[in-house]
């Protein structure tokens, strides 16, 4: 029983001290973004890696989810004869929750796997160690563009994303459904308001960084062999999959 | 004496319950090269992570010029750090970044430099490594010798005081080995930094180095010369630093020091004391120069070349040993003094004959340089320090052959 005790007391602790030691992982680099030089380079670049890169990715993803929702949405409508109502059904779960939670999990997926794999091969291959020994922050170098660019990039590709959407689900709802044009279109004018298109921002914001965040972390801290950098990529997967879907509760518990 | 430019005090590093450095003490002085030899998972480089910062000792003190690392102000630490410049074992350079981008990194990171400036800067020190041709290609395309002087001008670039080398030669082979304390040697020299250096590569970096120090077991149980730890007698050491020595010297097939010793000493045995022996030594003129003109690998394949032509001659009845980066030493413990002059006249014609074949093929017409092989004979006694009698024959040594390195046609 003690023995039990012992090992659930070690694990907490050591669970808590990777929380503090990501918190403050996460401190410095917001930290070292705004230190002068600011690395304008670098986070264009990023904003490509993240977004240019993930955008054929996103594009399909939200085509086929907004096709999907046209069906599904149709099914579930007609039998309430408000078929009308298509546009503003799919607009709405695009906008609220779809759009941010899909697009980030195909960013993390594409990119974020990425980062973290690239970061761990840096680590065991020494170049984390010479950008210290070169007296440049690795965290300022590597780390705070990254976070800046997926700050940028992801809501950006989120609104992608809910356009696709919101087309494919026209596509099958008014193309092959019969809906009419007219009420799909009017019926998403009527009932999108400002703050849904807001809350979807916000996830898409802090999605952003819990993505860049936690690979950037697994990828930094990879045990340095090669399958501590395929352990920390799947970590990273992982871990931001579970903190988007927990932090989407959140956000949209303290936004509906 | 000097204060030194690094000083441990009892560093101790323990990781988890593992103890890697256990009280180490040691003392690096400015413009030496210094080096840590020791086996592996000893704890070098954990030891060379210590000094640029990389790592911090669990308990104990280091000092850079007399001056506690751990109390240093985030100013004076910025300072002490931006002297270092560390090569790493694998050369930890960037993939994504071109040979050029590499280089130029530490100074858009570091420096207010302009554009301008940082782009005249790298491209200087990549015409002095001989990169010009790879500087826009990534690491991956690269050679490992290639790699390694790309290293080195991104480590140079700074214009460090200290460059720190994880194992610069690992998994070359004997020339390249050579080549590359040979390109160290050469720099140091021309930018008068500090070298501090891992190796196993014995005895090779015995002659690149004036201090060494001894990791054994967590612990530094030797710092001195080559010389002094080659004269010492102490069981540790000794048996430590054989351990590490070849039968034979790598790069030029002759006997290892620790066999040309022992070879030497049993030939004595059989003679009466004070009984005559002859020592010849050979030496390549001017290395350094042959190396900065020629190329640091074209010098090491002179040296193979020699040895070549050494054994040819004297192999039958001599022993011989590289005992320096420049120098043959052939002991000829039953042939008197007129046998060995005409075979050692027979060596210089059949040099000069056929030359050192490969050398001069290797032609360069934007380069020539010239090349002297230089010997001499000397008479011991039996028993008498071998050192002592090579030191005779050196001092007598005449030029036996000359040689236009490079000429064009």
């Amino acid at each position: 029983m003690l023995s039990l005790l012992t090992h659930i007391g070690r694990f907490t602790l050591r669970q808590l001290s990777e929380m503090g030691r990501m918190f403050l992982f996460l401190l410095a680099a917001i930290f070292l973004a705004f230190r002068p030089p600011a690395k304008i380079g670098l986070i264009i670049h990023h904003i490509k890696t993240i977004g240019v890169d993930s955008l054929s990715v996103v594009l399909l993803s939200g085509f086929f989810t907004g096709m999907v929702m046209g069906f599904q949405g149709y099914y579930s409508l007609r039998k309430f004869n408000a078929e009308s109502w298509l546009g503003s059904a799919a607009a709405l779960g695009l906008l609220r929750e779809l759009g941010p939670v899909l697009s980030a999990f195909m960013v993390t997926g594409r990119t974020g796997s990425a980062m973290a794999a690239e970061l761990g091969t840096m680590r065991a291959t020494e170049q984390i160690d010479a950008l210290y020994s070169m007296a440049i922050n690795p965290i300022k170098y590597l780390v705070s563009p990254r976070i800046i660019a997926g700050l940028i990039a992801m809501p950006l590709l989120t609104a992608i994303f809910d356009v696709v959407g919101i087309y494919g689900a026209y596509l099958v709802g008014v193309g092959l459904l019969g809906v009419s044009s007219g009420s799909y279109f009017s019926g998403m004018e009527s009932s999108v308001v400002f703050n849904d298109v807001y809350s979807g921002f916000m996830k898409s914001l802090s999605f952003g960084l819990i993505i860049t965040w936690v690979c950037c972390y697994k990828g930094f801290h990879a045990p340095p062999m090669a399958t501590g950098v395929s352990q920390a990529t799947t970590e990273s997967v992982v871990l931001s999959f579970v903190l988007i879907l927990v932090w989407d509760y959140f956000l949209t518990s303290v936004m509906l | 004496m000097d204060e030194p430019l690094i000083e441990f005090k009892n560093v101790t590093k323990r990781f988890g319950e593992r103890t890697i450095l256990d009280r180490v003490n040691l003392e690096v002085r400015d413009g030496h090269t210094t080096t840590i030899i020791g086996k592996s998972g000893t704890g070098k480089s954990v030891l060379l992570k210590h000094m640029v910062g990389l790592l911090s000792p669990t308990e104990g003190k280091i000092l850079f010029k007399g001056k506690p690392v751990d109390r240093m102000s985030r100013k004076e630490s910025d300072e002490f750090r931006s002297q270092f410049s560390y090569c790493f074992q694998n050369n930890a350079l960037f993939d994504s970044l071109t040979v050029l981008e590499n280089i130029a990194l530490p100074l858009q990171q570091t420096t207010r430099m302009g554009k301008r400036e940082i782009d005249d800067k790298v491209t200087e020190r990549i015409d002095q490594l001989e990169l010009s041709e790879v500087a826009h290609k990534y690491p991956s395309e690269l050679s490992g010798g290639m790699q390694k002087r790309a290293a080195l001008a991104r480590a140079l670039i700074t214009d460090p005081k200290i460059v720190l080398f994880d194992e610069p030669t690992t998994g070359q082979d004997p020339i390249r080995k050579n080549a590359i304390f040979s390109m160290i040697v050469h720099n140091q020299k021309r930018f008068g930094f500090t070298t501090i250096m891992i190796s196993h590569d014995i005895p090779d970096v015995f002659f690149i180095s004036d201090r060494i120090l001894v990791l054994y077991d967590g612990q530094i149980i030797f710092q001195g010369s080559y010389e002094e730890i080659d004269r010492l007698q102490h069981p540790m050491v000794d048996e430590f630093v054989k351990s590490l020595e070849h039968f034979q010297d790598e790069l030029t097939g002759l006997y290892s020091k620790k066999t040309f010793t022992k070879v030497y000493e049993r030939a004595v045995t059989t003679k009466q004391p004070g009984e005559n022996l002859t020592v010849a030594v050979f030496t390549v003129d001017d290395l350094d120069g042959v190396s900065a003109n020629l190329g640091h690998t074209t010098a090491q394949e002179i040296i193979q070349s020699l040895a070549v032509y050494v054994n040819r001659h004297f192999g039958d009845v001599g022993i011989s040993n590289r005992s320096g980066r420049d120098r043959i030493v052939t002991i000829l413990a039953f042939t008197d003094r007129a046998a060995a002059e005409r075979l050692m006249e027979d060596l210089a014609r059949d040099l000069r004959e056929r030359g050192l074949i490969d050398i001069q093929a290797e032609s360069r017409p934007a380069q020539s340089y010239p090349l002297s092989i230089l010997a001499g004979l000397a008479e011991g006694k039996a028993g008498e320090d071998i050192d002592i009698i090579s030191e005779r024959a050196r001092s007598v040594q005449k030029e036996i052959a000359r040689f236009q390195c490079g000429a064009p046609g």
